[in-house]
């Protein structure tokens, strides 16, 4: 039996081989599953919004995409990772209520994506697989020995990418 | 000015508890006329959690729950949503429907157009008490309606709160038909900038 560690929301953590990581009800949050194919240590983030420049309070880097992927990259290698062979998948990034005049608020799962997207090329780690988008939640859970992340859904399946 | 739930005073709660429970009971007055029955509450609670309580306030993450979700405009934007577990949603669906013995977290059409427009009752009755209290203009939009993992759910009102600190603000509202009790969260998330609008209103600051 491996060990499962689990990551709260707004939260992120790195464990060695083996062991599995896993977040609950991703909503418009986004798991930023991350995993160093050599050494098999493996990071995962709950993030709930994509920028820590609009936020008033910033005391928790795990909230936020940019700072969330940095922090959780550096804890990597500090159990030996390396970031040129880290390799990164991303779920999560549902619009759970639909309408028509949508507000910032509504389309946050979206801009999450596209901001740990953006984060990840810049610290130029390669995004392999994605499971973002359509209007339901999804539990993830990210596997050391063979980097695989599954994906639970209520309705919509099983998925490992 | 920089203003989180860390710092929030105590008399704030009190006038949003205040509001909930004048709220509640517009909702729950129009709730019984509806369907007719005498319908009792309790005084909502009014809580702080931290992010990493939220999803477990109703069981685990990936439980299904019902949200409701309607957004607010006029003097303050945001959202206000209702979340029901699956058994409190499906006996008030039979309190609204008449059914007597319905169980299960299939509902069909008219079942979640019955829970729409309860959550639509509730929401626009908290809705209208604070707009009566402060004098702001609130104005509701139709409302929407998912049945998915809680965690997903809560994480709509925690991530409007994410931009202000680590906690998010909810009322619990408990009401009752003789010994069925119903149970359900009230999330008000106003944006960022309708903070001020709202304390401002509601004299606090």
């Amino acid at each position: 039996m491996q060990k499962i560690v689990k990551v709260g929301m707004a939260d992120f953590k790195a464990i060695e081989h083996p062991g599995i990581l896993t977040t609950l009800g991703l909503g418009s949050c986004v798991g930023i599953a991350l995993f160093d194919w050599k050494i098999k240590v493996i990071g995962l983030a709950h993030i709930m919004l994509p920028s820590s420049s609009s936020a008033r309070n910033k005391d928790n880097v795990a909230k936020f995409a940019d700072t969330a992927a940095i922090q959780l990259i550096a804890q990597m290698k500090r159990k030996g990772a390396n970031t040129k062979d880290i390799v990164a998948k991303l779920a999560g990034g549902a619009k759970m209520f639909n309408f028509t005049n949508s507000s910032d608020i509504l389309n946050v799962g979206e801009r999450n994506v596209a901001s740990a997207k953006n984060v990840l090329e810049e610290l130029r780690i390669p995004i392999v697989s994605c499971d973002t988008g359509g209007n339901y939640g999804r539990t993830i859970e990210l596997h050391s020995d063979d980097g695989l992340l599954h994906i639970k859904t209520i309705g919509h399946g099983v998925k490992v990418i | 000015m920089t203003r989180n739930f860390n710092n929030f005073n105590s008399m704030y709660l009190d006038v949003l508890k205040e509001i909930g429970n004048i709220g509640c009971g517009n909702a729950v007055t129009s709730l019984a006329k509806m369907i007719n029955r005498k319908i009792q509450m309790e005084v909502p609670k009014v809580k702080i959690l931290d992010f990493k309580e939220v999803s477990d306030v109703l069981g685990s993450a990936d439980e299904p729950v019902v949200g409701i979700m309607l957004n607010v405009h006029g003097s303050i934007t945001g959202s206000i949503l209702f979340i029901l577990d699956i058994k409190h949603a499906r006996m008030l669906v039979n309190m609204l429907m008449g059914y007597n013995n319905r169980i299960g977290a299939a509902f069909d059409e008219i079942e979640l157009s019955a829970l729409k427009e309860m959550g639509n009752i509730l929401a626009s009755s908290y809705l209208s008490a604070l707009s009566e209290l402060t004098k702001i203009q609130v104005i509701p939009s139709v409302p929407d309606i998912s049945i998915d993992m809680a965690g997903a759910i809560l994480s709509v009102p925690a991530i409007g709160f994410g931009k202000l600190g680590d906690s998010v603000l909810y009322i619990e509202t408990e009401f009752y038909e003789d010994c069925t009790k119903v149970v359900g969260d009230f999330f008000l998330v106003p944006e960022l900038e309708s903070y001020d609008v709202l304390l401002k209103a509601l004299g606090v600051v």
